[in-house]
């Protein structure tokens, strides 16, 4: 469910309410049903789907819809600025200690990625200037040692280890006055994935916490999780007094829901998420953008963050005119994917684009390697060609073919696909101009 | 606002009870606790000391006599539904008890209850529709009557296609997929284990490649179970360790051969064409071996399991799904949702760490798992 069928959906809620000032409370529970649905496909915990939901009503009923905005959108407005909230308002950072060396604790569900994490965390911790060491706890999983021991290599971190034959409480203890003893000033503890109802497992963690008295205990959580992540975020929470969320494999197409579930159920902050199989992939968490995420309203504003990076202001508002009017040629196709190409992984960019998601975009090919293939049939055109695609023949298809090395099919299906392109652009930039009030992208 | 609090402080006081155990507590915890926390820790984690062993020896001491091999597993069945059925249980028991007639409010109640379970809003629509025709066909009034026709609902769901490993009369091969972190390789150590105890000569391919120490975890699992791995250097071609082993469990005459692959998102394009290759080449090279794709999900993922198996299924042929890490709290209800758009039938599931930790899939144990009343 994206931003466009929820907002679609709302709009066909609130048409009928055009002309009255006031929303009033069956309105909103029509809205909010909707609201409501989009939530829970989005795996937010019932519970705190069915709190948020009440809250959202007090404040909608009866508040004045302002002229300027559909009821919809206001209605949408109010629950993005109450997610945010309570998605925590500000990003949260990781703190050290006054006295090195600061310790942070790695801990969660088997299979939520605590590992690769730890390696990441290293990572951007050493680009800090610091001098951080991972510490191999895991003695229980096969070969989990190994794998931090080949994750520390590859970001230049060392590992301390004493195999899997010793008590993780011990190693901890150990690893501890071994990062003293040899200036390291940050110290990661990687331990075993565990359930939450494990009780001696659990007890082991608190063991560890207990001799290393941690700066942060970190919980990661895999984003996918569903309803349960309320029951395992409460857990260690309770058990250990987490200070903060790591939210991984957010870059597949999950909507996440279970980030504002763990954020309820503990008021801890998420500090950061993983959003790739890279070492460099982790990055500072923003509420504000999860919220759009679990609302299905696409991460908009890292998306204008990018462009704005990488986005060359004035070209950009050339290509506007140019779309509006239709006079969108090859040659500004060409220009604008290299200016996307910029922006990085293209298939990290659509997912940031509301509405729009593999499955949607279903055989559109996005790879960059296919990127680089249109890149060449297009610098095969000439410049007349680009300029005005009416004039491709089979002729000159063929020699388009040629000369890119790419057969004449790709050729054809390029120039209709552009066509079709061109068309859809006009919808959006149709969009922008707020006939219908939706979504203002940056660069269209 | 108020209503949250009151609800985030309730299930704070919850969550004390359940995750503090102090000997102080009341009785009733105490009661709780013997049923469902006590075979877990030791159940799941056979690799480390046991402190009940009598109760529960740990399985890698070598072959034990089977009858107790049969009794630890058998417990180990119970005990790792266990848990499944006390949460959603809590739930719909209750909801029964305190209505009086079968009203839209009942239904509501059972709905929200479902959506708890991971079951999704649609699917979870979809059984309280099945569910009113069933109760006017057959005019029932009873509240408590209804646990019955959700079980029989559920099952249905869930009873498609065929169960079984297409691994008799091999040769054959078992593709193992699904995203990161789901519980592959440990899947494939467990399911090397009960298809080597039916006397098959079984073989492993360590193609995941990718993740560091993937190859490793594997061979440990392969000396375990006493399956020889077929492996590559980390980071090299997957399809070629595929076709080594193929070639290898040509030679050696292997039964079954388990190919471990990488966790991959199913939204990445080149992993999932990574995929198709595999696939391509397994069709390929080994024509005449029978062919399992089984896609392993982890119980507590959400909505986005559908989407896995989606995609997933683009790439290959999926002919069953394992459902991984039943022995949390997470129920697991999504199968109900991939079950009632997709004929992909549920074959195994996880339920520990252990080697025998794997159990063949029954969707009328797991429906009555759902609602059955801990006695």
């Amino acid at each position: 469910m994206a931003f466009e069928s929820l907002s679609d959906k709302l709009q066909e809620v609130f048409k009928k309410l055009k002309g009255k000032g006031r929303l009033t409370e069956k309105d909103v529970n029509e809205a909010l049903r909707e609201v409501k649905l989009a939530l829970l496909e989005a795996d937010v915990n019932f519970k705190v789907v069915k709190s948020f939901i009440n809250k959202i009503k007090e404040r909608a009923v009866g508040h004045d819809v302002l002229e300027s905005l559909t009821p919809g959108q206001q209605v949408i407005k109010i629950v993005n600025e109450e997610l945010t909230e309570l998605m925590g308002s500000t990003q949260s950072k990781l703190t050290f200690s006054n006295t090195p060396p600061t310790i942070y604790l790695m801990v969660g569900l088997q299979g939520s990625g605590k590992t690769t994490t730890s390696g990441k965390l290293a990572a951007q911790i050493k680009k800090m200037g610091k001098k951080p060491l991972l510490v191999a706890c895991d003695v229980y999983r096969p070969a989990a040692i190994k794998q931090l021991q080949v994750v520390g290599s590859k970001v230049g971190v060392p590992v301390f280890s004493m195999g899997d034959a010793t008590n993780p409480v011990d190693i901890a203890k150990a690893a501890v006055s071994y990062a003293k003893n040899n200036n390291h000033d940050l110290v990661i503890i990687d331990t075993a994935g565990r359930l939450h109802i494990d009780e001696e497992l659990m007890n082991e963690l608190y063991e560890i916490k207990e001799v290393t008295k941690p700066q942060e205990i970190l919980l990661v959580v895999d984003a996918m999780t569903g309803q349960d992540a309320v029951n395992v975020a409460e857990s260690f929470n309770e058990k250990l007094g987490i200070d903060g969320v790591i939210l991984t494999k957010l870059d597949g197409d999950t909507r996440g829901g279970a980030a504002l579930s763990v954020r309820a159920v503990t008021q801890k902050p998420i500090k950061y998420v993983g959003m790739g199989e890279k070492l460099e992939d982790l990055q500072p968490f923003h509420p504000d953008r999860m919220a759009s995420r679990i609302l299905g309203m696409g991460d908009v504003l890292s998306l204008i963050e990018k462009a704005q990076e990488n986005f060359d202001q004035k070209k950009a508002q050339e290509l506007e005119k140019k779309i509006r009017k239709m006079e969108f040629n090859f040659e500004d196709f060409l220009e604008q994917m290299q200016q996307v190409k910029k922006m990085g992984p293209l298939n990290q960019l659509i997912g940031m684009i509301p509405g729009m998601n593999m499955q949607k975009l279903g055989n559109v090919e996005i790879s960059d390697k296919e990127i680089a293939h249109i890149e060449a049939i297009i610098q095969s055109m000439t410049l007349e060609e680009r300029r005005n695609p009416e004039i491709i023949n089979p002729s000159r298809k063929r020699r388009i073919a040629a000369g890119s090395g790419r057969d004449i099919q790709e050729v054809n299906r390029l120039i209709k696909q552009f066509e079709q392109m061109k068309k859809m652009m006009k919808q959006l930039s149709g969009m922008t101009k707020g006939k219908k009030g939706k979504f203002k992208l940056p660069f269209m | 606002m108020s209503l949250f609090d009151k609800w985030l402080n309730r299930d704070k006081n919850k969550g004390q009870e359940e995750s503090i155990p102090e000997e102080s507590q009341l009785e009733e915890f105490v009661h709780d606790k013997t049923e469902e926390d006590i075979g877990f820790s030791e159940e799941s984690y056979e690799i480390k000391e046991s402190v009940e062993e009598e109760e529960n020896p740990p399985e890698e001491e070598g072959q034990e006599e089977s009858v107790k091999e049969k009794k630890a597993f058998f417990s180990k069945l119970v005990k790792g539904l266990a848990k499944t059925r006390n949460n959603i249980m809590d739930g719909i028991d209750n909801v029964l008890k305190s209505f009086n007639k079968i009203d839209e409010e009942l239904y509501e109640e059972l709905e929200e209850t479902l959506i708890m379970a991971d079951i999704g809003v649609n699917a979870s629509i979809k059984i309280m529709n099945g569910l009113r025709e069933k109760v006017k066909e057959r005019k029932i009034n009873e509240p408590a009557a209804l646990k019955q026709l959700l079980i029989e609902e559920i099952t249905e769901i869930l009873s498609k296609g065929n169960r079984d490993l297409n691994i008799q009369e091999g040769p054959a091969v078992i593709l193992v997929i699904g995203v990161n972190g789901v519980g592959k390789t440990t899947t494939i150590g467990k399911l090397a284990h009960l298809i080597k105890k039916e006397n098959k000569k079984v073989l492993l391919a360590a193609a995941d490649t990718f993740r560091a120490a993937a190859i490793e975890q594997l061979e440990i699992w392969g000396n375990r179970t006493g399956v020889d791995v077929i492996r590559h250097q980390e980071n090299s071609d997957p399809g070629a360790v595929v076709f080594d082993a193929i070639q290898a469990a040509k030679a050696r005459k292997i039964d079954v051969l388990i190919c471990d692959t990488a966790g991959r998102l199913h939204n990445k394009k080149n992993l999932m064409e990574e995929l198709r290759k595999i696939f391509k080449i397994i069709n390929k090279e080994y024509p005449e071996a029978r062919k399992e794709v089984l896609l392993v999900l982890d119980a507590t993922t959400g909505q986005n399991a559908l989407q896995q198996v989606k995609l997933f299924k683009e790439v290959t042929d999926i002919s069953g799904i394992i459902l991984t890490k039943l022995d949390g709290t997470a129920k697991g209800g999504i199968i109900i949702a991939i079950n009632s758009e997709m004929d992909i039938p549920i074959k195994y599931i996880g339920v520990g760490e252990g080697i025998e930790d794997l159990r063949p899939f029954n969707p009328k144990e797991f429906a009555e798992a759902l609602f059955t009343d801990e006695e």
